[in-house]
This record gives C-alpha cells, structure tokens and sequence, in this order.
C-alpha cells in the first residue's frame, strides 16, 4: 500500500529507556502472553469434559514446575495488565497525565503488580499444601 | 465532508472508519474484565490440586456457570481486539497481514466457543 519511502522519524532505540515507555510497551507484551493464557484457559476447561484422566493430565501439567512457572508470569501479567489497564482507563478520560502523576501511578501499577500476585501465590499455596 | 486529497483517496491512505468501534470494544470490555478476572483468580486458587468432581461442582455452582462463560466470551474478545492491533502495528506485508489477522479471529471464536460449549456440558452433565 505505502507509495514512496517517506521520511521517518527517530524509532525507539535512539530513546533512553524511561519508567513512562518501558511500563507502555510491557503492558503490550502482557496482553500478548495473556492472549496465550487465554488458549490455557480454554483447555483446562475443555479437558474436564474428556474425563477424569484428562483433566487429572491437565492439572498434573499445571501443577509441574514449569507449568507453575507459567502460572506465576501469568499471575504477574495479569495483574499488571489490569492495573495498568486501569491507569489507561484514567488517561482516556482525561486524568492523570501530568508527568509527577504518571510517575506516580506507574509505581503504583508495578506496586499492585506484586502485592496481587504476592498474595495470590500465597494463598495458592497455603490451599494446595505447598505439595 | 471529505477532509483527503483526491489523490490521498485514491492511493487509499488514511482511515477505513472503522477505528472508534474498535477502541470502544476495547475499553467496555476491558472494563468487564476487571471484575471477572479477579474472581476468576480468587476462585482458581480453591481449585489447585483439584480432581474432576471438585471442578465440576466448582463449574456447576449457582452463578459460576454465568461468570465462566461471560468471562471467556470476554477474554477472547479482549484478547482478539488486542492481537489485532499488534499484529497491525508490526506486520506490514499485506498478505501475512490478513492472514494473521483471519487466524486470530477464527482461533479466538473457535476457542472461545467451545470452551463456552464445555462449560454448559459440565452444567449440565453429559
């Protein structure tokens, strides 16, 4: 579609890494690695309707450490995503875009970020027993 | 009133007039995700460790048929909005562009349609 080589202008590499750019393109690459999880979802959920050894494979995978490991990315990207999902909530009605203030929330977000998924890995393991 | 150059017209550039939808989809369910997802989470967390029956009490209980099946339908819209705009953004031959973006979109409803169809049967039993 693009007619002629048009002028660019200077893409990210030349930019110093700052809080601002580093938690947008984050939330980008948590949303794709979300959109993975969403397919683990799916089969966690269908696996129970092939029946008892299906669904005790399935959460026999989950359960192995490198379906923990997942797991907890999951956990780390789901909360961040929603937190900072919610920091775009804000920016889209018009709050928050004073640059102390996008500091600020941007703390918050990586703050909530690993409360949340403390919290969350604490909780799972003191259900399943730490097994 | 048209705001392009003729020329800008016919060389295609510029919007396809599709671009507010997609924002708003993205936003509203968004918004849907936040509440469902954090029980989605809390409840995930009983079910570690859990055998089938557990589950399928889990699954059948009052209103979790509802929130599972609302859940997934808005994840995988969620997540299908989301691909697209990635896949817009760094893709820039046209044909993987489209073919991308089709896989995605029949991924997503496929998925997302029997997942929904597995909730139901797990209701329901059978």
């Amino acid at each position: 579609m693009a007619s002629r080589n048009r002028p660019l202008s200077p893409h990210i590499q030349v930019y110093k890494p700052q809080l601002t750019s580093v938690l947008s393109i984050t939330h980008r690459m948590t949303g794709v690695a979300l959109a993975f999880g969403a397919f683990l979802l799916a089969n966690w959920v269908i696996s129970a309707t092939y029946g008892p050894e299906a669904f005790a494979m399935a959460q026999g995978l989950l359960a192995s450490w490198f379906g923990r490991l997942v797991l907890f990315g999951m956990t780390l990207s789901l909360f961040f995503h929603l937190g900072n999902g919610i920091r775009h909530l804000a920016w889209d009605i018009g709050k928050g875009f004073e640059l102390p203030q996008v500091r600020r929330s941007g703390i918050l977000v990586l703050a909530f970020t690993v409360i949340m998924t403390l919290i969350t890995w604490v909780m799972a393991y003191s259900v399943a027993g730490g097994s | 009133m048209e705001m392009r150059s003729p020329l800008g017209r016919i060389r295609g550039l510029g919007s396809t007039n599709d671009g507010i939808g997609h924002w708003w989809l993205q936003r509203v369910t968004g918004i849907a995700l936040v509440p469902l997802m954090i029980w989605f989470v809390f409840s995930a967390i009983g079910l570690a460790g859990a055998d089938i029956n557990a589950f399928k009490t889990w699954v059948g209980t009052s209103g979790n048929p509802v929130l599972l099946s609302l859940l997934i339908f808005t994840m995988f819209h969620h997540g299908q909005l989301g691909l697209q705009v990635v896949v817009e953004d760094y893709i820039h031959s046209e044909l993987t562009k489209l073919g991308l973006l089709i896989a995605i979109k029949f991924s997503a409803i496929i998925f997302g349609g029997y997942s929904i169809y597995a909730v139901m049967r797990l209701t329901f039993g059978g």
